[in-house]
């Protein structure tokens, strides 16, 4: 085990990747002489060549497009784009082909590609520039919508996104990239498929169960920490999949502790948390001693302010108090 | 070239040889056999046996068998929607062609694409794509790969005169000229997009110009002349696999029909539908044949027979295939299986409780 950052375990994922298989290049804007917008890929252009490590022009339509076009011919292109807010403009390429092709040619063409790109608020970037779109992709069958929330995470879903043989969306974070974590030495002796498709109870509780991913389930565990103070058991469930989403491991942990609160980046009408929520009240309806409560970000275009936008943003505070509401719902706190 | 040209000097065989009469009786046929394709589809969706939208190559059946006679069987072709030729072109039985449209088990996608969306994996048809410019940037990306490996193959990418108004071909001819792939844009100029002439939509209506803006070649055909697109084509392949060097191949040609087989083309100019008429590629060549005795009226009919009982067949063998099961509903969404992709259809409940 080594301590490291999540962007140096993204970094020596791709690394790893790209030594592995020569099939696996990066390409996306600014990832090369510039060593990435975030620094995720510094030194690689170096170590690997342009030919790996393909600067593109602005043109995200063309170039996500590109990378498609690459992968059905069996390249696995590892893409950056540089925050999820520019996504949308290579909307059509990602859903309507991207998504597409395998299925709608009868499955003779698959698209074994990455789309790494990190969502996030809290920067006083602006409402362009704050946004958590992943819902708009984890919406979408055909692809597969990964969001890992610590450095050991980044590493193992990375490698098996890189190996997959569908499109994966790989929703980054920019408040994560400096945070630290343990990641094992020895990567290749995890199973990778296990990576895809499963959530994981982060923190075994019995009192009320905290859902968060990204960037959330870290926040979720912080107050887990916090309630733990209180006496609460409060147990964590860290989505790391957001397509496809395991169902089982979300209702199992709330047919054990009999509440649930949501805690999502995003906005909260028809977001990633109504799923969940939706999904529980359909496999634990008669385990639950109260309402799923979800806390998403206020529902405006993020401002620039730093006290508006802290205002807006979901964060331990609001987890916690909507926790402690549930709890209090349950009789389990007082 | 120039050793082409001493060795034609010296040649003392007749003006019409032998291989030439073949190549152009080859080339005809595989005209004749897109159009009647095309109407025998056109048939089959009035009488309902065809779902979905239907767009057919009538008018561009020299453009279709120009551009794909220029291909190699290693070569790549991504088209947009209008592409049922286009299948034919790459040596895919007009059968498997016809069951797509029919949306069965033995079409080219296996009845998931339609006919807007045909693709195979053997013939190296790489899809028709029914989003507007959707196709392009996979094209470039396709080249990329190809050169990438180091690759002889070229990617063709056709697609229509309303498409080069969409920011995906701005975006992927830059790149492509940018990192010097081998693809080949054939613009099929069949003068409108749905109702919109070119004149209403591009700023610069002689498409092939905007490759100036990404120094490539640029360069405009008639499209209604089969030997004219295939030679045009030839070159502009050949600047790919020997140069990496993409070109934009504009044809010229109408369509004879409206934009889809339910579109009356009410919009259209009586005249331009006249001169539609007569720019008709299909007798031009057969007139032209006939008069330099490639053919007699004898062959003419029997290659029309041939034709028509391969098409016949074609419809035969759709109405007899099956639809796909229901029961593959689901073998298609992913190619790496995962977990918790479990198939539930619409009635089943997510939990038994
Ligand atoms: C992105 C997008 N916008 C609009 C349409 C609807 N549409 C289908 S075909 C077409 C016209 C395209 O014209 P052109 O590129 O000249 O091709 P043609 O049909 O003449 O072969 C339009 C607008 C579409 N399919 N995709
Ligand atoms: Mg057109």
């Amino acid at each position: 085990m080594s301590v490291i950052t999540y962007r140096q375990a993204l970094r020596d994922t791709l690394r790893a990747e790209m030594q592995r298989d020569e099939n696996v290049f990066l390409i996306g804007e600014e990832i090369g002489h510039f060593e990435g917008s975030y620094k995720i890929t510094e030194g690689l252009l170096k170590e690997f060549g342009p030919r790996r490590v393909r600067d593109t022009p602005i043109a995200e339509e063309g170039f996500v497009g590109a990378a498609i076009g690459a992968a059905m011919l069996g390249l696995r292109p590892v893409v950056e784009i540089m925050t999820i807010n520019f996504s949308l403009l290579a909307l059509d390429q990602i859903v309507n082909h991207a998504a597409k092709i395998y299925g709608m040619f009868g499955g003779q063409c698959s698209v074994p590609m990455v789309i790494r790109t990190p969502g996030g608020g809290g920067q006083q970037l602006g409402a362009t520039h704050s946004q958590n779109i992943e819902l708009f992709y984890s919406f979408v069958p055909g692809l597969k919508v990964l969001a890992p929330s610590t450095p050991a995470e980044a590493a193992s879903m990375l490698r098996a996104a890189i190996r997959d043989d569908d499109p994966v969306l790989f929703l980054e974070n920019l408040g994560l990239y400096n945070t630290k974590g343990e990641v094992p030495d020895e990567p290749d002796a995890e199973p990778e498929v296990a990576q895809i498709g499963r959530a994981a109870v982060v923190r075994p509780g019995t009192d009320i169960t905290l859902i968060g991913y990204s960037r959330m389930a870290g926040v979720a565990l912080q107050v887990a920490d916090e309630l733990a103070k209180d006496g609460v058991s409060a147990e964590v469930v860290d989505l790391r999949s957001l397509r496809p989403l395991d169902r089982t491991t979300i209702v199992e942990s709330v047919r054990r502790t009999g509440s649930a609160v949501v805690a999502e980046d995003d906005w909260l009408t028809y977001g990633i948390g109504a799923e969940i929520a939706a999904t529980i009240q359909e496999g634990a309806f008669d385990w639950l001693d109260a309402p799923v409560a979800r806390v998403a970000m206020a529902e405006v275009p993020l401002p620039y302010a730093k006290s508006l936008e802290t205002a807006a943003l979901p964060c331990a505070e609001s987890l916690a108090a909507a926790a402690r509401r549930t709890l209090r719902a349950t009789g389990r706190l007082r | 070239m120039a050793g082409k040209t001493t060795r034609r000097a010296t040649r003392t065989a007749p003006a019409v040889s032998t291989p030439d009469a073949e190549d152009l009786t080859d080339l005809f046929r595989r005209m004749l056999l897109v159009r009647r394709f095309e109407e025998r589809a056109a048939q089959a969706y009035t009488q309902a046996r065809v779902g979905g939208y239907c767009h057919l190559n009538l008018g561009e059946e020299a453009t279709v068998v120009g551009l794909t006679s220029a291909l190699e069987p290693e070569d790549y072709l991504f088209t947009n929607y209008r592409e049922h030729g286009y299948a034919l072109g790459r040596g895919i039985p007009a059968g498997r062609v016809m069951a797509e449209l029919y949306g069965r088990s033995t079409g080219v996608s296996k009845g998931w694409g339609g006919s807007m969306h045909m693709f195979d994996v053997q013939a190296r048809l790489m899809g028709g794509y029914g989003i507007v410019g959707g196709q392009v940037p996979l094209a470039a990306g396709a080249a990329l790969a190809v050169s990438y490996r180091g690759g002889r193959e070229v990617v063709m990418c056709q697609m229509g005169d309303g498409t080069t108004n969409i920011g995906a071909f701005h975006e992927s001819l830059n790149i492509a000229a940018l990192w010097d792939l081998p693809v080949v844009f054939a613009v099929v100029n069949n003068q409108l997009g749905m109702g919109t002439s070119v004149q209403e939509s591009s700023a610069e209506p002689e498409l092939h110009r905007r490759a100036a803006a990404y120094r490539i070649k640029g360069v405009r055909v008639d499209g209604t002349d089969v030997l004219a697109v295939r030679e045009a084509a030839r070159e502009a392949v050949r600047l790919a696999r020997e140069e990496q060097r993409p070109t934009l191949l504009e044809t010229v040609s109408y369509r004879l029909r409206g934009h889809s087989v339910v579109d009356p083309a009410r919009y259209r100019d009586p005249e331009e539908v006249e001169r539609a008429k007569e720019a008709d590629p299909l007798p031009l060549l057969r007139d032209r044949l006939l008069k330099d005795g490639v053919l007699d009226e004898e062959r003419l009919a029997a290659l029309e027979d041939e034709v028509r009982q391969e098409i016949t067949a074609a419809a035969e063998f759709a109405e007899s295939s099956p639809h796909p099961e229901v029961s593959t509903l689901f073998d298609h969404t992913y190619a790496t299986p995962v977990p918790n992709t479990e198939p539930r259809l619409p009635a089943d409940a997510l939990f038994t409780v």
